[in-house]
């Protein structure tokens, strides 16, 4: 078997083994989704407009939750010294471990999306925009957290610095999927916007795998 | 596969500290050499340069094969095997599915670590979860590879130190057969390793 199946299917058994898979981050967007009405008032008219915005930022959050099993326990356990000294490169480990954050945690989020939306009165007909956006920017949230977590490693405030790392490059793709989702909505060209979140999205998958890499060499070091 | 590793002249500084100054040596294969000294003498930073994880400040590591000297990067990816002091295991998971992991990881296939496991004495454990192992039982779990996955140069790290005595005789004997093979075996140990080996003291 490549080395890229088996950290691939490790992460997945990680995954599912002692944190539940994605339900720890759905759980989180479902907590936030109940506590916004509280903090804005129960206005059906006011909840629907924010509602497409509030459930991307949202998912932009949530999708730093188990950033930290990503690289640290790895760090903590040992394990990353034999991941490092294995016959695949680093960066294709970090390729593979940034994949199964994405697949584990952020593409159930954007699966949820639309019904966080619905709940919340927001229009049902943005579901296919919303998704879309949700799994192409899951993408790059994936992988830019892994930058995070890689720096972060060693660090005794992992999951704070790690946010602190990485929300900045959130800004991006934050921007474009809520341009597209809004477009999409008043019917205008949303198909510009959702390319340049794809594009940023494979952009921060073709290169963040050499950043994460190059933060684990010099933590370990 | 790796015959000869030549140490020349390796300082290694961590931060402003020069942690080892000039050391050099020469292992051939079928040839074992324990490192001792105080603590925080160097050895696992020394093990862990030979490994290339840390870069040396001065000075060179150098792996020869039987048909001339190897690229570093590959000599260690294919022909070396590290065993720090932590087991890389993780807690959550079955003790099988890590050995097998880890065997796989290194080359090694799920009928090699399987056999690893049972010759280490821990065939009835591999159902188990690493977390209810004993600290003597997940180091043996992490030696496995050693077996599972044929390479040539052993970089270990304290490898006895959970073991009891019969585990240390049991891994005695394979010590001897990768030995007997032409292997390599370069360990930090305080206690004197269960097979004729050159001490190195690290001042």
């Amino acid at each position: 078997m490549s080395g890229f199946s088996l950290i691939l299917r490790r992460e997945f058994a990680l995954a599912f083994a002692g944190g539940g898979g994605p339900l720890v981050a759905i759980g989180f967007f479902l907590a936030m989704t109940s506590l916004l009405p509280l903090a804005l008032g129960g206005s059906p008219e006011r909840l629907a407009g924010v509602a497409p915005g509030f459930a991307w930022l949202v998912l932009a959050l949530a999708a730093l939750i188990s950033l930290e099993r990503m690289f640290e326990r790895d760090y903590e356990d040992g394990s990353l010294d034999l991941i490092a000294l294995g016959p695949a490169p680093l960066e294709m480990a970090a390729f593979a471990k940034a994949l199964a954050q994405w697949a584990t945690t952020t593409a159930p989020l954007a699966l949820v999306a639309p019904f966080v939306v619905a709940a919340l009165g927001g229009k049902t007909a943005l579901w296919p925009i919303i998704t879309a956006a949700g799994l192409t920017g899951g993408l790059a949230f994936a992988f830019l957290g892994g930058i995070g977590a890689a720096l972060s490693l060693g660090s005794r405030r992992g999951g704070i610095l790690i946010a602190v790392i990485v929300l900045p490059l959130f800004t991006p793709p934050v921007i474009f999927g809520a341009g597209a989702i809004e477009a999409f909505g008043a019917g205008l060209d949303w198909k510009t916007p959702l390319l340049f979140l794809a594009a940023y999205a494979l952009a921060a998958a073709a290169l963040s795998p050499f950043a994460m890499a190059a933060a684990a060499r010099n933590a370990l070091s | 596969m790796i015959t000869a590793l030549a140490i020349e002249d390796l300082c290694i500084d961590r931060g402003d500290r020069r942690l080892i100054e000039g050391f050099s040596l020469v292992l051939g294969a079928g040839e074992a050499a324990t490192l001792s000294g105080r603590n925080g003498a160097g050895k696992t930073s020394l093990l862990r340069t030979i490994a290339g994880l840390i870069r040396p400040s001065a000075g060179r590591v150098v792996f020869t094969s039987a048909s001339g000297p190897l690229e570093p990067d590959d000599a260690i990816a294919r022909h070396a095997h590290l065993i720090g002091h932590q087991d890389g295991l993780k807690l959550s998971r079955r003790a099988g599915e890590e050995a097998r992991f880890q065997a796989a990881w290194c080359g090694g296939t799920r009928g090699t670590a399987d056999a690893a496991c049972a010759r280490l004495g821990l065939s009835g454990l591999l159902a188990m979860p690493v977390r209810r192992l004993s600290a003597g039982q997940r180091r043996r779990l992490a030696l496995a590879r050693l077996i599972a996955a044929p390479r040539s140069l052993w970089l270990l790290d304290e490898p006895l130190t959970p073991l009891d005595r019969d585990q240390r005789a049991a891994f005695g004997a394979v010590l001897t057969e990768h030995l007997a093979g032409g292997g390599l075996v370069l360990a930090a140990a305080h206690d004197p390793l269960p097979v004729e080996a050159r001490e190195i003291e690290l001042a």
